[in-house]
């Protein structure tokens, strides 16, 4: 046996506090960032959102005033359209690969989905560009929209898959067993059992589209006016902090701040409401 | 979701129909999860291709030299891709260097030290760093960071230290260092979330017998979990590179937009990402727009590379492959 001497034995301890305690110290800086950056949008966002920047449209470079409803109103247009163009297919690809996902095919698929995720949003917009903006020469709303709904399909077809995973297999064994096909087993019994989850990481990949700007800039562009067509330039909130920080108007980053605290209130309500409904979702399955 | 009407289950049918019915419906239904699936896969090939096609002029023109030309010069039309190389390359690892330590720390205090009532909010806070807008935190960044930065920290920094290239030139606030502290913050959240995860997967037996073998929590943790995440660990801090080459408009905000290649931190600098944001709309020319997607495409295949790397790693780890 080694003999440790009782310096040895209380510098261990030291160290093991001062150890853990730098660990705690790191979680706090951390932690830091999130409070200080809400605290800034709320003291210089709060003064200027008001009715007059809800609900009318910019004014021209220089001119006080004004506010920013077209790009809110197609903030939403955007992101609704790319939800619609990828709940059914990112839903389907989690499907596939909760169902039939043993395959090498399968493992191919989960894995690319993967690498997609990380892919920088700003490579996602520029194939777009070339995709649909060159062909119809004009940026469009569509564009924007398929832009932002190329970054959501490998994110819900993640997370189908997993809440798919999770439903227990009497209940498909209890369907299939009452006489129902396969197809009918999945559409009345697993995706509904599914549902609750599946909407939950549907809301996380809204949120994080509804905050990017890089796949917007030359897909959609911007739009001072207001536009509601497909195939025209469109505003969004992103897009429109991005020109407005940019911009050498006092009034104009004044708006930048608003447009900031709004765009984080829509991404957070969005977070905390997924993150609570999943957490009772995991209680009660326990 | 496609589902055929012919297998109505209301209406009992002859048992022959029901099951052609079955056949059918089955097969369509599988027929377009597979079809969805594989969306999946079009849409890299699909990117790979748009970027590869709109930047075959470029390539053309210039072909290898693209890449070792440091000229960035739009009026001449005279491109070259190390400037951003270089600034993506400097802002991304210095970001790594500053992020790991902290993103470590905050997942041993999460996973081993936290009391368990302290554990799921501040994981919640760690995660809403990541669901923050890139945009807000540009915004923060060149509004709050940047002139704080210059006031407190690069002015002292230039007058003590100027004569080290590493501090050179004077302060502008908007510079590489601006964009390493906010692209250090926006990846911490990513590292932080994948390493809890992998210590977590460390099996209680491990710590179990370093205990019982009289180490401290600290060595235990040091010494035996770990070593034992390490490759998960490795995956993470990947998983965060990924993030870091990749991230645009809070880079572009704070970065200064400057195409030149410079040692100081004090200086403005330029990245991959950054230039497609800002001069993309801009491009006038052809062989301009050809060169900005050229980059776009050697951002697509960087961050590719990585991402696929990371994935291998945190799945060996996670299909407990990886035995040591």
């Amino acid at each position: 046996m080694i003999r440790l001497s009782r310096t040895h034995e209380w510098w261990r301890r030291v160290l093991n506090v001062l150890a853990l305690t730098l660990t705690g110290v790191c979680a706090l800086l951390v932690m830091a960032p999130v409070f200080i950056i809400l605290i800034y949008l709320v003291t210089n966002g709060i003064r200027s959102v008001n009715l007059e920047f809800l609900t009318s449209l910019p004014k021209p470079p220089g001119e006080p005033g004004g506010g920013l409803a077209n790009a809110i109103v197609g903030s939403f247009y955007m992101v609704g359209l790319a939800l619609v163009l990828s709940l059914p297919i990112g839903v389907g690809a989690g499907v596939y690969l909760a169902e039939f996902g043993q395959s090498r095919y399968a493992h191919l698929i989960r894995f690319v989905a993967d690498v997609l995720n990380g892919m920088p949003s700003i490579v996602i917009g520029v194939s777009v560009w070339a995709l649909l903006v060159v062909p119809m020469r004009t940026f469009s709303a569509l564009a924007g929209g398929v832009a932002l709904a190329f970054i959501m399909i490998p994110m819900i077809t993640r997370t189908t898959e997993e809440m798919v995973r999770a439903v227990p297999n009497a209940l498909r064994e209890a369907s299939l067993g009452l006489g129902a096909t396969y197809a009918r087993t999945m559409w009345s019994v697993v995706l509904p059992a599914a549902r609750g989850g599946i909407v939950t990481g549907v809301m996380l990949a809204l949120a994080r589209v509804f905050g990017e700007a890089a796949p917007l800039l030359f897909t959609a562009l911007g739009n001072r006016f207001w536009n509601l067509y497909l195939d025209r330039p469109m505003a969004s909130l992103p897009t429109q902090i991005y020109e407005y920080a940019k911009s050498p108007y006092e009034d104009w980053h004044r708006q930048a701040w608003a447009a900031a605290l709004l765009l984080i209130v829509v991404v957070l309500i969005l977070n905390i409401v997924a993150r609570v409904s999943t957490r009772e979702r995991f209680r009660a399955l326990r | 979701m496609n589902e055929t009407t012919t297998g109505d289950p209301t209406a009992p049918k002859v048992r022959t129909h029901n099951r052609a019915a079955t056949f059918w419906s089955d097969r369509l239904f599988r027929a377009a999860a597979v079809a969805c699936a594989s969306v999946v896969v079009l849409l890299v090939l699909f990117f790979a291709y748009e970027l590869w096609r709109s930047s075959e002029l470029s390539i053309r023109t210039f072909g290898w030299r693209f890449w070792i030309s440091r000229d960035w010069d739009p009026v001449r039309e005279r491109f070259g891709a190390l400037p951003f190389i270089w600034g993506t390359l400097v802002t991304s690892v210095a970001a790594l260097i500053i992020a790991v330590p902290l993103s470590l720390g905050t997942a041993i205090f999460i996973a081993e030290v936290a009391p368990r009532w302290l554990r799921q909010p501040v994981s919640f806070v760690v995660e809403l760093l990541a669901a923050i807008p890139s945009v807000v935190y540009g915004l923060w960044g060149v509004f709050v960071m940047v002139p704080w930065l210059r006031e407190h920290v690069q002015v002292p920094l230039s007058q003590r230290f100027g004569h080290i290239p590493l501090f050179a030139g004077p302060a502008f606030g908007v510079s590489m260092m601006a964009a390493i502290l906010v692209l250090s913050v926006m990846i911490i959240p990513y590292i932080t979330a994948v390493s809890r995860e992998v210590i977590l997967a460390v099996p209680q037996a491990q710590r179990e017998a370093s205990y019982g073998l009289g180490a401290t929590k600290w060595e235990t943790i040091r010494r035996v979990v770990l070593r034992y995440a390490r490759v998960g660990i490795l995956g993470a801090i990947i998983l965060g590179y990924g993030r870091a080459v990749g991230e645009t408009m809070a880079v572009t905000m704070v970065i200064g937009n400057r195409p030149e290649i410079t040692t100081s931190l004090l200086q403005p600098g330029y990245t991959l990402a950054s230039v497609i944001a800002n001069e993309f709309t801009e491009a006038t020319s052809p062989l301009y727009l050809s060169s900005l997607t050229e980059l776009g495409l050697l951002l697509f295949i960087i961050t590719l590379v990585i991402n696929a790397l990371a994935r291998l790693l945190v799945w060996q780890v996670s299909r407990g492959e990886v035995q040591r």
